[in-house]
């Protein structure tokens, strides 16, 4: 092979560099915002029936432990060995880290600020959007991160079904080319693509809470 | 004997919590190190067991160095009880008691049986030996904080403000029964507390230390509260210390008067009416309320609550008189049931006493 | 449902009975690779927790070494040790090792830094030495969370077991790789389930142990 550039795809990847790291971003980030919108309202109620929470992290943590490539494998009869078939996976397991986020999230909230809330006459919409997400904010926005960045690492086993492992196809098509310049290429866009997701929603929580910047952040 | 020569304890970053402290800690007596926050109290008491190192000087138990000796040893023969008594939640109750015993070598049975042994002293169910800190409430779990202190049956113990995280009712209950123990097994102890009223009540000797850790006195209660050494010490015993004083006389010179006592379902006697005020008493000898005897059928006035003739303090006597709404107070003997009654006017006489008496014994 | 036919298809096949390839030799196999990989992880993460969770140092050095065992991706790391090492049993440990570290640092730190601070200090002043603390008040006390981290480590090294199977070794991950590449989906469903049944085995393995070891006392619920 001739010497290329770091950000040049071989023609067996199928994708540019670029690509790649919209694939990346698509499937994993969207697999994160796709899960909290499930955990917010399972969260939700289990803040309000703590009866449900210990079945409801039972299964989540249940679903967290098998295997990611299980997973994908078994899904390939149903939605065939495409995008979706890492997707939902991916968004299954978001819910592990995302539900007891959103449940301590809640609880973060002082029960004396809700009374006060509820004294000054804010409707329980209010109450919610302007009292109780700010506050519970902080602890929710750790959670997302880390679901983030492991959904971006999960999704790379995804590369054992097809190529829709984004980084993770240049693991297995450099091992099956005998190109070590790809995994690495692979490895270190993934490593510095986490590390920018992270810094990138530790500021956006720095900006959406203010209030708290005196504060250790919650790692 | 605990002995404190010069201790000073100076932090890297400058702050100053002891400064050249000297004291002498008597056996079998509590020594209590009050003040407000800062004053180097509970810096004091951790150099005692060397949880703090001193800068400076030094401590001696029975004369010995404290330093002479390895440092878990020192603190074994040491009890240690801190505010929010650090059982160790993963052990029951016996287990948490029997630490000490334990990490002396002994077997399992004799420390256990030596766990229900205290347990009792301090009042504690037996049932709960098998039980978990977190079951237990906050001054139920103080008491095993207590017990585990004692269980190797150590001469000194050191107590850092042990009954400051209770609510006050259970705090005054801790405080006598903590009064009581010591009666029993004559410690000598080091205690912390930033409560001038709880050291006052408590201790034999009482250390005032000003912030920045230098001692301001050094007295019994009772001096304490008839010479403060400064202003500091003056305004940190608080605007009442005249009153306080009190509790240190006895009420038991007061005469009372036995013969305005009525029982339930007699007549006065002529000589009873002219009375100011009479008690009506059931068969026992209980008080019931005072009758005035130019209306003897009306209701009787609660008495408010009563004194112990032979064993309360003036303060008591006082306390009862004001209480009352006739001004009078009503003294009573352990059971409760009426000796005999004393009006303000007598009391405030007695305490005009007092004051010359203890005048003339300067 | 088609997914029970390949399942029943996939335990009949006699291939799977006996020998090189049979259920049981794959299943030896995986529980060795991730039962060695957990013990060189718990000895070496282990007492460096212990360590920073009682000294109360090296938080910030945890919290960063979390996140890189979070971003790191499994096959990757399998993937360039095999390319760039050769492929021996040996090298192929060690992202299986690396990958169970995280955790167990985190969790085991975490847990011994919650820690009641007024137990571990009437410890101390009780008389025990720091090495008693440790092991009689601070260990004990933080027992739920340190399974915790031990359970996470090991359903992560049974899941990147599993991936072993690309870099060639055997294990579940075998029927799943070789399903794959020979269209043979049965073998490929057979694997799956195989893999996941064993991680819930996992689960279920640690949650017996908290049950059995941890003390009644740390039961507030």
């Amino acid at each position: 092979m001739a010497a290329t550039g770091i950000f040049d795809m071989p023609s067996y990847v199928q994708s540019s560099y670029l690509g790649l790291v919209w694939l990346q971003l698509e499937v994993s980030l969207g697999a994160t915002l796709a899960g909290l919108v499930i955990s917010l309202p399972i969260g939700q109620l289990c803040s309000r029936l703590p009866k449900l929470y210990p079945a409801t992290l039972g299964i989540v943590t249940l679903i967290y432990s098998i295997p990611s490539i299980a997973l994908f494998v078994l899904l390939i009869d149903y939605t065939g060995e495409s995008e979706t078939t890492v997707f939902i996976p991916l968004t299954l397991y978001t819910l592990a880290i995302l539900v007891p986020g959103v449940v301590d999230g809640i609880r973060s909230v002082p029960r004396d600020v809700l009374d006060a809330a509820d004294g000054m006459g804010y409707g329980r919409i209010r109450r919610y959007l302007t009292v109780e997400l700010p506050i519970a904010l902080p602890t929710l926005m750790a959670a997302v991160r880390v679901a983030a960045v492991s959904s971006l690492s999960l999704m790379s086993i995804g590369a054992t079904i097809g190529n829709y492992g984004g980084f993770g196809d240049l693991f297995l098509l450099g091992l099956r080319f005998f190109d070590n310049r790809l995994i690495w290429v692979g490895l270190i866009s993934l490593l510095v693509l986490s590390v920018l997701c992270d810094l990138l929603l530790r500021g956006a929580q720095r900006l959406l809470t203010p209030w708290a910047r005196s504060l250790r952040g919650a790692s | 004997m605990i002995t404190f020569e010069n201790v000073s304890k100076r932090y890297p970053d400058g702050t100053e919590a002891v400064a050249e402290l000297s004291l002498e800690a008597p056996d079998a007596a509590i020594t209590v190190l009050v003040g407000p926050s800062g004053c180097g109290k509970t810096t004091t008491l951790r150099m005692t067991n060397r949880l703090v190192e001193p800068s400076g000087g030094r401590i001696l138990i029975d004369g010995e160095d404290i330093r002479s000796r390895p440092v878990a040893q020192l603190r074994r023969g040491i009890g240690y009880v801190i505010q929010h008594a650090g059982l160790f939640p993963h052990r029951t109750v016996a287990d948490n008691v029997a630490t000490v015993p334990r990490l002396l070598g002994k077997d399992r049975r004799a420390a256990r049986k030596r766990s229900m042994e205290l347990m009792e002293l301090v009042g504690l169910d037996l049932a709960f030996a098998d039980r978990y800190p977190h079951q237990l409430s906050g001054g139920q779990q103080q008491r095993v904080g207590v017990a585990r202190a004692l269980a190797a049956d150590p001469a000194i113990l050191l107590m850092d403000e042990p009954f400051s995280a209770v609510d006050p009712i259970v705090r005054k209950s801790l405080q006598e029964q903590f009064l009581q123990i010591q009666a029993e097994v004559g410690k000598t102890i080091l205690f912390v507390t930033h409560d001038i009223d709880e050291a006052i009540r408590i201790g034999d000797k009482i250390a005032v230390l000003r912030k920045g850790g230098h001692l301001a006195q050094f007295a019994a209660p009772r001096d304490l509260l008839e010479k403060p050494a400064d202003a500091f010490v003056e305004e940190f015993l608080g605007l009442d210390r005249g009153v306080r004083r009190l509790t240190f006389i006895s009420a038991s010179g007061l005469s009372l008067h036995t013969d305005a006592l009525v029982k339930q379902g007699v007549e006065p006697t002529a000589g009873q009416l002219e009375q100011p005020w009479l008690l009506l008493v059931d068969d026992a000898g209980t008080p019931i309320g005072w009758i005035d005897p130019r209306s003897p059928n009306a209701a009787p006035i609660p008495i408010g609550h009563p004194f112990i003739a032979g064993g309360d303090s003036l303060r008591a006597a006082l306390d009862a008189a004001v209480l009352c709404p006739t001004g009078w107070a009503v003294g009573v003997d352990e059971q409760g049931h009426a000796v005999g009654v004393v009006s303000q006017e007598e009391i405030a006489v007695a305490i005009r006493e007092a004051h010359r008496a203890s005048l003339e014994a300067v | 449902m088609s997914l029970f036919n390949y399942l029943r298809q996939f335990f009949e096949n006699p291939s799977y009975h006996s020998g090189y390839d049979s259920i049981w030799t794959r299943l030896v196999e995986h529980c060795q690779y991730s039962a060695v990989a957990l013990l060189i992880a718990v000895v070496i993460a282990f007492p460096l927790a212990v360590l920073s969770g009682h000294t109360g140092r090296g938080d910030g050095a945890i919290s960063v070494i979390a996140v890189v065992g979070r971003a790191m991706p499994s096959l990757g790391l399998l993937v360039l040790l095999a390319a760039e090492w050769g492929l021996s049993l040996s090298v192929t440990m060690i992202p299986l090792v690396l990958l169970g570290i995280p955790p167990i640092l985190l969790y085991t730190h975490a847990g011994i830094r919650a820690v009641d601070p007024a137990a571990v200090d009437a410890a101390r002043g009780l008389g025990m030495t720091p090495w008693q603390v440790v092991r009689q008040v601070e260990i004990p006390a933080a027992l739920r969370l340190i399974l915790a981290g031990l359970r996470a480590a090991a359903v992560q090294i049974v899941a990147t077991a599993t991936l072993a199977a690309v870099v060639s070794f055997g294990g579940f991950g075998r029927y799943i790789i070789d399903g794959l590449y020979q269209y043979d989906y049965a073998q490929v469903v057979g694997g799956a389930v195989l893999v996941a049944a064993l991680s819930l085995v996992t689960l279920f393995v640690f949650w017996l142990l908290d049950r059995l070891l941890v003390s009644p006392g740390l039961r507030t619920r």
